[in-house]
C-alpha cells in the first residue's frame, strides 16, 4: 500500500507512430496539489487523460490510490476492466474539461445532480439537495435552474466544478479549466479550485496559469516533448537559476506580465 | 357542396391525425431501438438493422402496406385495417427517422459523453439520459419534417381498407359526382393540418434548451 493518490509508472503514449508521452514516472501524494505546465503539444492534456482512462496507456501502469486503473493484474498477465471494473476505479476521480462539457438539455442543478440520480440511485428531492450544496460551494445557488446556454464560461465551468464534486471524489483532475476562458472570467474558477486546495483536496491541474501553479501547486510538473523534465516544489522550479527549456517556456509569460517569475 | 359533406371529410381526418400521430410516436421509439442497436458495436444488430432501413427507405410504402396486408394473413396473422395502416406506417417513418437520428447521435461532442463517462454513467444510462436527448434536440426539424411527410403518406393506407381523408374523399366523389369540390377541401384540411404542425413544430422547438454549443 503506499500513500501515493496517483503513481504513474513508466508511462508511455503513442499516437500511430508518435510518441507523446515517454517514460513518465510521477507520484502524486494525496491531499496535494500537482501542476502540469508546458508548452502545448507537450502532452501533458494526454498525462491527464490517462490518469483518467480516457486515453489508454500504450505501456506502463497507473494506480488510483493503490488500484491499478484500467487494468487487473491477473495470473496470466493482465486484462482490461471490465466497464464496471472501471466506473468502480473512476469512481474516486472528478474530472473538470477544459470545454466545460456541461449536457445542455439540463439545467445546472440537472448537471449536478444527474450523476446523483442515475448512478447513485437517489431519490430526486435527496439527488437535488445535495446538488445544491455543491451549487452553493461554488457561489451558484441562484444559477440552480439556469441551462448552460443561459451561464457565462465561468459559471458553466464552476458548474462544471460541482458536478466533478457531485459524487465524492478523493482526486479532482482539471484539463486546462481555464483556458476557454476569458481573462476577466479565469479569476472566478481559480478562487473555487484554491478553496478546494485548501480543504486538502488531491489535484492535477494541467494550467497555462502560472500564477495560480506557482502560488497553489505544491509540485510542479513540467513537460516538453512528451518527457517530464521536472518534477519539484514551486520554490525550485522558478527559483533562478532555471533550465534553458523552462526559461524559454517561462519568457513566453513575461511578455504578458508575470512579472513574480523574476 | 353541402357542409354535410364537409363535415363527413373533417371527421375522417381525425382518422388521419390519429394515425399519423400514433405512427410517428411508435416510429420515433423504434428508430431510438434501431439506433442503439445500430451502435451497439455488435456487428450482427449493426447489419440487421441496415437491412430493416434500406428495405423500409427503398421500397415505395404503398407496397409495403400492400405486403404487410397480404403477407400476415398467410402467416395466420389477421390484423385489423386500423392495426395494419399503422404498423405500416410506423416501420417506414421508424426507417427514416433512424437516418436522421444517427446524424443527430454523430453530431453529439464526444466531450459530452466523455464528461458522462466520468460522472460515472454506464454505456446505456449514457445513451438514454445524455445521447438520446442531445440528438433529439438536434433533429427535432427534422422530426417535425418527418411528420409532415407521414402525415400526407397516411393517404396511401386506404389501400389496407381504412377510411381516413383522402379514402373518404374517394369514396364521397364517388358517390356525389363532385369530385373537384371535395378534392378541393380535402387538400385544403391537410394544408391546415400540416400548417397547424409545422407553426407548434417551430413553438417547441425554440422552448426546447439544450443545443450543444457549436
Amino acid at each position: 500500500m503506499t500513500d501515493a493518490a496517483i503513481l504513474v509508472k513508466n508511462v508511455s503514449k503513442k499516437f500511430g507512430d508518435t510518441l507523446v508521452l515517454r517514460d513518465i514516472n510521477l507520484e502524486v501524494p494525496r491531499g496535494q496539489v500537482s501542476c502540469l505546465i508546458g508548452p502545448s503539444g507537450s502532452g501533458k492534456s494526454t498525462l491527464l487523460r490517462c490518469m483518467a482512462f480516457l486515453e489508454q496507456a500504450t505501456s506502463g501502469t497507473i494506480t488510483i490510490e493503490g488500484e491499478p486503473l484500467g487494468f487487473v493484474e491477473g495470473p496470466n498477465g493482465r486484462r482490461l476492466q471490465t466497464a464496471a471494473e472501471l466506473r468502480q476505479t473512476r469512481s474516486k476521480i472528478g474530472m473538470v474539461f477544459q470545454q466545460f462539457n456541461l449536457w445542455p438539455h439540463m439545467t445546472a442543478l440537472g448537471n449536478v445532480s444527474a450523476s446523483l440520480r442515475r448512478v447513485r440511485k437517489l431519490s430526486k428531492a435527496e439527488a437535488e439537495d445535495r446538488a445544491m450544496a455543491q451549487l452553493e460551494k461554488v457561489g451558484l445557488k441562484e444559477r440552480a435552474g439556469f441551462y448552460p446556454s443561459q451561464l457565462s464560461g465561468g459559471q458553466q465551468q464552476r458548474v462544471a466544478i460541482a458536478r466533478a464534486l457531485a459524487l465524492d471524489p478523493t482526486i479532482m483532475l482539471f484539463d486546462e479549466p481555464t483556458s476557454a476562458l476569458d481573462p476577466e472570467l479565469t479569476g472566478e474558477v481559480l478562487n473555487v479550485m484554491r478553496a478546494l486546495a485548501d480543504e486538502g483536496m488531491t489535484m492535477v491541474v494541467v494550467t497555462h496559469e502560472i500564477g495560480f501553479a506557482a502560488s497553489v501547486g505544491n509540485k510542479i510538473c513540467f513537460l516538453d516533448h512528451g518527457k517530464l523534465l521536472f518534477h519539484d516544489t514551486p520554490e525550485k522550479v522558478f527559483a533562478a537559476p532555471r533550465e534553458p527549456r523552462l526559461e524559454q517556456f517561462l519568457d513566453t509569460y513575461l511578455d504578458r506580465g508575470a512579472i513574480m517569475l523574476r | 357542396m353541402s357542409w354535410k359533406l364537409f363535415e363527413l371529410l373533417l371527421q375522417a381526418s381525425l382518422m388521419t391525425i390519429f394515425v399519423s400521430f400514433i405512427s410517428i410516436l411508435a416510429g420515433l421509439v423504434i428508430a431510438i431501438v434501431l439506433s442503439a442497436m445500430r451502435m451497439s458495436g455488435n456487428r450482427w444488430l449493426y447489419a440487421g438493422t441496415g437491412m430493416f432501413i434500406s428495405f423500409f427507405r427503398g421500397v415505395p410504402l404503398l407496397v409495403q402496406l400492400l405486403l404487410i396486408f397480404n403477407l400476415l394473413p398467410l402467416i395466420g396473422i389477421t390484423l385489423p385495417s386500423l392495426a395494419t395502416a399503422i404498423i405500416g406506417l410506423s416501420l417506414c417513418t421508424a426507417a427514416y427517422q433512424a437516418e436522421n437520428l444517427r446524424g443527430g447521435f454523430e453530431g453529439v461532442p464526444i466531450g459530452l459523453i466523455e464528461s458522462a463517462e466520468m460522472a460515472g454513467f454506464s454505456r446505456t444510462q449514457s445513451f438514454f439520459w445524455i445521447r438520446t436527448p442531445i440528438a433529439l434536440r438536434m433533429t427535432f426539424p427534422a422530426l417535425v419534417n418527418e411528420a409532415i411527410l407521414i402525415l400526407k403518406a397516411s393517404s396511401l393506407v386506404s389501400v389496407v381498407g381504412l377510411v381516413e381523408l383522402t379514402k373518404m374523399a374517394q369514396n364521397l366523389s364517388a358517390s356525389t359526382y363532385q369530385p373537384l369540390p371535395i378534392f378541393a377541401s380535402a387538400g385544403l384540411i391537410y394544408l391546415v393540418i400540416n400548417w397547424g404542425v409545422a407553426v407548434v413544430g417551430r413553438r417547441v422547438e425554440n422552448a426546447l434548451p439544450g443545443l450543444p454549443a457549436k
